[in-house]
């Protein structure tokens, strides 16, 4: 009988990464830092653009398309075999990547770009942002309540609370493991270290949820250069192999979600632990979705870290910090390195692929032959989960 | 925003009418599954339980339970400016289905996860009727 994974299970790999610059990026719109970025990424692959027969792109909110991998395709001036856009970020951008490894996998093309940039910061009016953040909740019977996209997640955050017996303090800790990796990023937008003190003395945003459990708001992109297994190994970086992805979608809307403080996350994650042939005690470090620091402990637990209820003290005993057990967020993830929005995973992506590397530098990963990172949307909706790694298991 | 000619929300469907309908005329409404019983929300055309398609629309309880809350402090509707700060919330109806809402007639001192809620409607001020919760009369916490 055929193994089902071996379809997907290191056929392809990452050859190139490359970040635009991220945070206050005024003067380069989203068109211009999708481009940097793919030019930054072929180079790092030592590919040329007319290397790339495949095009993956996020159409942004700032300078949209209606076919944005087309419009990006004709700036570069090359004509794909295979040329796709996504309209939205979280778990939508490992699933991209999963698309794209497939088309691979499948003879469609051999190398395929994967490309996201916003300019959420710098490039959208005050209207459009506003209409955004209202954009958020069934339009028939969530939204017309008027709650920002924070008072959703603080809708989990309490009923987590409630249910484990977690604190404000809990939340707070993921903040502050997560701006001790920023500290060591030169890119990332936060750098200053900050105390459980300071986050539950920052501004309340909806409670239980303040300023510093909430992700920023940021110019920026990333871009990978995917390839064959074939054509991976004569590049100038070692390849960083595709072992698994998995999605899980539980729901959209909260008033349909089965549980508010177990996601689908759980399939997620079991699915792409299985394609790769790994567990969790395999991975050296994690990227995981952080839009609210809440969000980080329901994910530690549904992908398998630790017990329901117990990461609030797996991340009080340092194990997610700098020089921990389990790193998250090594570059600082969504709340202290960038958040531009749908982009925002493509960062992870690339951090991951530099601590599969040993390219990290000071916030090199000890043990980094496998890393696992892990989107969602929506409001703890929709997931994926992706593991990279050195070798092929 | 504001209600359509016969007072029902810009955005009520066809298939959602007579929930709205309800609404303005005091009643919360859910579609109820003559094959298993089920009580469901939001509407579709088969029973996502059973897959029957003998639905009816049924006057429900209006009695729930509290799931979660939040504080919403900047809303992001100008129709809610001037209520905030409020708490939002998700109730879980007797039936079974859960609603997302905006308290009444409590502060956040007052709330505890697992209280009983009633259903009140809240005439907005763009002309139509939102269903609100507040705390069921008579109940402990």
């Amino acid at each position: 009988m055929p193994d089902p994974h071996a379809a997907f299970r290191g056929r392809t790999a990452i050859v190139g990464a490359a970040d635009t610059e991220v945070g206050i990026v005024p003067g380069k719109g989203a068109t211009r830092l999708c481009v940097d970025a793919i030019l930054a990424a072929l180079d790092d692959a030592g590919l040329a653009r007319g290397d790339l027969d495949g095009l993956v792109t996020l159409n942004p909110f700032a300078e949209p398309y209606t076919y944005h991998a087309e419009a990006i395709a004709e700036y570069l001036q090359v004509q794909p075999r295979y040329c796709m856009s996504v309209a939205t970020g979280g778990g939508t951008t490992l699933a991209a990547l999963h698309q794209a490894a497939s088309a691979i996998a499948s003879g469609l093309c051999e190398t395929v770009v994967v490309a996201m940039a916003d300019s959420l910061r710098s490039g959208v009016t005050r209207e459009r942002a506003a209409a955004m953040q209202a954009s958020t909740g069934h339009p028939q019977f969530e939204a017309p309540y008027g709650a920002p996209v924070a008072a959703h997640y603080a809708l989990i955050a309490r009923a987590y609370m409630h249910e484990y017996g977690a604190t404000e303090a809990d939340f707070a800790a993921v903040a502050v493991a997560t701006r001790a990796h920023a500290a060591r990023h030169p890119g990332a937008q936060m750098r200053t270290p900050i105390t459980v003190g300071d986050v539950l003395a920052s501004r309340p945003v909806a409670d239980p949820l303040k300023l510093l459990d909430c992700s920023l708001v940021s110019d920026g992109g990333a871009a990978v250069v995917l390839t064959s297994a074939a054509r991976a190994r004569d590049r100038p970086h070692p390849p960083v192999w595709l072992l698994g992805v998995g999605e899980g979608h539980g729901h959209e809307h909260l008033i349909q979600a089965r549980s508010l403080t177990t996601s689908a996350a759980v399939e997620s994650g079991r699915r792409a632990f299985a394609m790769a042939g790994l567990r969790p005690a395999d991975v050296g470090f994690a990227q995981l979705y952080d839009c609210f620091t809440p969000v980080v402990l329901i994910e530690l637990e549904d992908l398998g870290f630790c017990a329901k209820g117990e990461a609030g003290a797996f991340v009080a005993s340092g194990a997610t910090a700098p020089g921990g057990r389990l790193p998250v967020n090594t570059h600082g993830g969504l709340l202290s390195h960038a958040h531009p929005g749908h982009p925002a995973t493509m960062l992870a992506v690339t951090e991951a692929v530099r601590q599969v590397r040993g390219a990290a530098g000071a916030r090199q990963v000890a043990n980094a032959t496998f890393g696992l990172v892990h989107a969602q949307g929506g409001v703890m909706s929709s997931h994926a989960t992706l593991l990279l790694g050195r070798e092929v298991p | 925003m504001r209600a359509r000619p016969d007072g029902l929300p810009p955005y009520a469907t066809a298939e959602t009418q007579p929930f709205w309908e309800g609404c303005r005329v005091g009643e919360l409404r859910l579609q109820h599954c003559g094959d298993c019983g089920a009580w469901q929300f939001y509407p579709r055309p088969f029973c996502a339980r059973c897959d029957g398609v003998r639905l009816e629309w049924r006057r429900a309880s209006g009695v729930g339970t509290l799931r979660s809350y939040a504080t919403v402090r900047r809303p992001v509707d100008p129709a809610w400016a001037g209520e905030a700060p409020y708490l939002l919330a998700l109730v879980q109806l007797d039936e079974g289905p859960t609603l997302m809402t905006a308290l009444a007639g409590c502060d956040a001192d007052d709330v505890r996860i697992g209280m009983r809620l009633a259903v009140t409607f809240d005439a907005r001020p763009g002309g139509f009727v939102l269903p609100r919760f507040r705390p069921l009369s008579g109940s402990r916490d």
